[in-house]
């Protein structure tokens, strides 16, 4: 049975730290997917949205919270919340509504309005909270999970900090001309090199902002969307896989590692898993991508996901960087849309603007970044608590 | 002025033997899996179905697996000495418990650290209040 479903409309609004309520950034990028879709609200059947925890009640109904915004209809709703995954989730029930049959025109929607600075566990006494006590007792920022995985690549594979620091200078040059991204100016090594250290080896240039900013996708059965367009783009797998015990890498918000004293450890990693389970649902390969849109939370960061989404072996991201082949241009242009770089991280949101960006590249749409020949492209992200998420983009 | 009480920042998760001080982990008496902080309900091996857990100490030296530093102050709720003064936080591996555990790290900046030394576990002191000096647990080059 096929998995797919049509990408009818994609909407987001624009990035930034403009301060206001996120329901309004999720409301425009929802109007403007439902333009670009050419379909009226009323006909939306069932909303998913992916809620952000930093905004009140609000944020913990956003699918409720966007349609009572957009106007009651009396549509089925869903909140679903899964880290930065959130909107992968999200975006995984409304495809699971139209593959049951149950409805033929999704709305997903997310959005988010960040706080300054590092991000902070919730407030309060909360001694059964590992996301509270990693600050308490460790003083453990995402950073400091984010140090850890950079230095271990360059333990491991001899990565610089410099190839770190030109994951930022190409992703500066993808997003300058992107309306939707937060930054538009070109970033030099030299910058980033002289940027303070964050978290060793990563300086503030390597590491991403927090953002507002609002993303939806108007997602249909691909019956429905062919009475309207002849070849709409397509949802080919939505992969939201758990860890396998023993998870041997260490993952936020934990103090340690599963122990891989009892059990077997799996095969493949986490992070390799997340990718693999996505394409074997759409059954395609790397080989068959001509972009990806990877969660760059971190530069280094980056370079682990070319290895996670199989465009190289383990060990040969900075020689893939360094040969270009991952710019516009390249032979896998990875982040076309600027990344996290760019945008700055509006969590709910995230997942599901990588989609928009692949979808408007698919459509050759993507204006002066656009990758030419681009008719299949991979999502990848990952977050606390053992999120994850992988999206297959086709025309 | 006498000195101020010495007490643990969290109860339960390590000794208070400032000499041979030791995390405090739990081990599943079915499968043997070793948990840090404490598991105490349920095994989380998909493949046991243990809910007896004993108490267990773990190794005090490890293979120091990856390191970083905070170079600037963590938001609440870590309680910062003011002035802040940036520290290290290795990731150590115990051979016998195949598990890698976070910790501070005691007396080294990330200049003096690699991957693939020893590091073995002290207390530090976390924060001061009025009353007592709050201690954690610390990695320091072995």
């Amino acid at each position: 049975m096929s998995h797919e479903v049509a990408i009818l409309g994609v909407g987001m609004h624009p990035w930034g730290k403009w301060g206001r309520n996120f329901v309004e950034y999720g409301v425009a990028a929802a109007r403007a997917a439902l333009a670009d879709a050419g379909l009226d609200w009323r006909q939306v059947q069932f909303v998913a949205g992916a809620d952000t925890i930093r905004n009140g009640y609000p944020g913990y109904v956003a699918g409720a919270t966007f349609a009572q915004a957009l106007g009651w209809t009396g549509a089925h709703v869903t909140s679903t919340y899964g880290a930065c995954a959130s909107g992968a989730q999200a975006i995984g029930v409304a495809r699971a509504q139209i593959l049951a049959g149950l409805c033929d025109v999704a709305l997903v929607v997310g959005a988010d309005t960040t706080p300054k600075g590092f991000f902070a566990p919730q407030k309060g006494e909360r001694g059964a909270d590992p996301d509270w006590l990693r600050f308490r007792l460790l003083g453990a920022t995402n950073p400091i999970y984010f140090g850890l995985y950079a230095r271990r690549r360059m333990e491991a594979y001899g990565a610089t900090r410099e190839d770190f620091a030109q994951v930022k200078v190409k992703n500066s040059r993808h997003g300058l001309s992107n309306p939707n991204a937060r930054y538009h100016k070109t970033v030099t090594l030299d910058e980033v090199m002289k940027s303070p250290v964050v978290s060793d080896p990563l300086r503030l240039l390597d590491i991403c902002a927090t953002s507002d900013g609002g993303a939806a996708l108007v997602l249909s059965s691909l019956e429905f969307a062919r009475k309207r367009t002849s070849k709409p783009v397509k949802i080919a797998a939505v992969s939201t896989v758990t860890p396998r015990f023993p998870q041997t890498v260490i993952e936020m918000p934990n103090f340690s590692t599963d122990s891989a004293v009892s059990a077997r450890v799996p095969d493949i990693g986490f992070k390799d898993s997340i990718a693999k389970h996505a394409y074997e649902q759409a059954g395609l390969g790397p080989e068959d991508m001509q972009l990806a849109e990877v969660y760059d939370l971190s530069t280094a960061l980056e370079l682990d996901w070319y290895e996670n989404i199989g465009l190289c072996k383990p060990g040969e991201a900075e020689r893939l960087l360094r040969s270009g082949d991952t710019a516009i241009g390249g032979r896998i242009p990875v982040n076309p849309s600027g990344g996290l770089a760019c945008f700055g991280e509006a969590i709910p949101a995230q997942a599901i603007a990588q989609v928009c960006e692949l979808t408007w590249q698919i459509r050759g749409q993507a204006g002066e970044r656009q990758v030419q020949g681009a008719r299949a492209g991979v999502t990848a992200n990952q977050g606390l608590f053992g999120h994850g998420s992988s999206v297959i983009v086709t025309s | 002025m006498p000195p101020k009480p010495r007490k643990p920042a969290i109860e339960g998760w390590f000794t208070m033997d400032a000499a041979k001080p030791r995390l405090l982990g739990t081990r599943c008496a079915k499968c043997g899996t070793v948990y840090f902080p404490k598991e105490t309900s349920f095994c989380r091996n998909p493949g046991c179905a243990g809910t007896e857990f004993a108490e267990t100490e773990l190794s005090p030296r490890g293979r120091l697996w990856s390191f970083t530093n905070n170079c600037y102050q963590p938001p609440e709720p870590y309680v910062s000495p003011d002035p802040f003064v940036p520290y290290a936080v290795a990731a150590v591996e115990l051979e016998a418990e195949r598990m890698v555990v976070l910790g501070q790290v005691d007396g080294a900046s990330v200049d003096e650290l690699e991957a693939g030394m020893q590091m073995e576990l002290v207390l530090g002191t976390l924060y001061e209040d009025a009353d007592a000096e709050y201690v954690v647990w610390k990695w320091r080059p072995a």
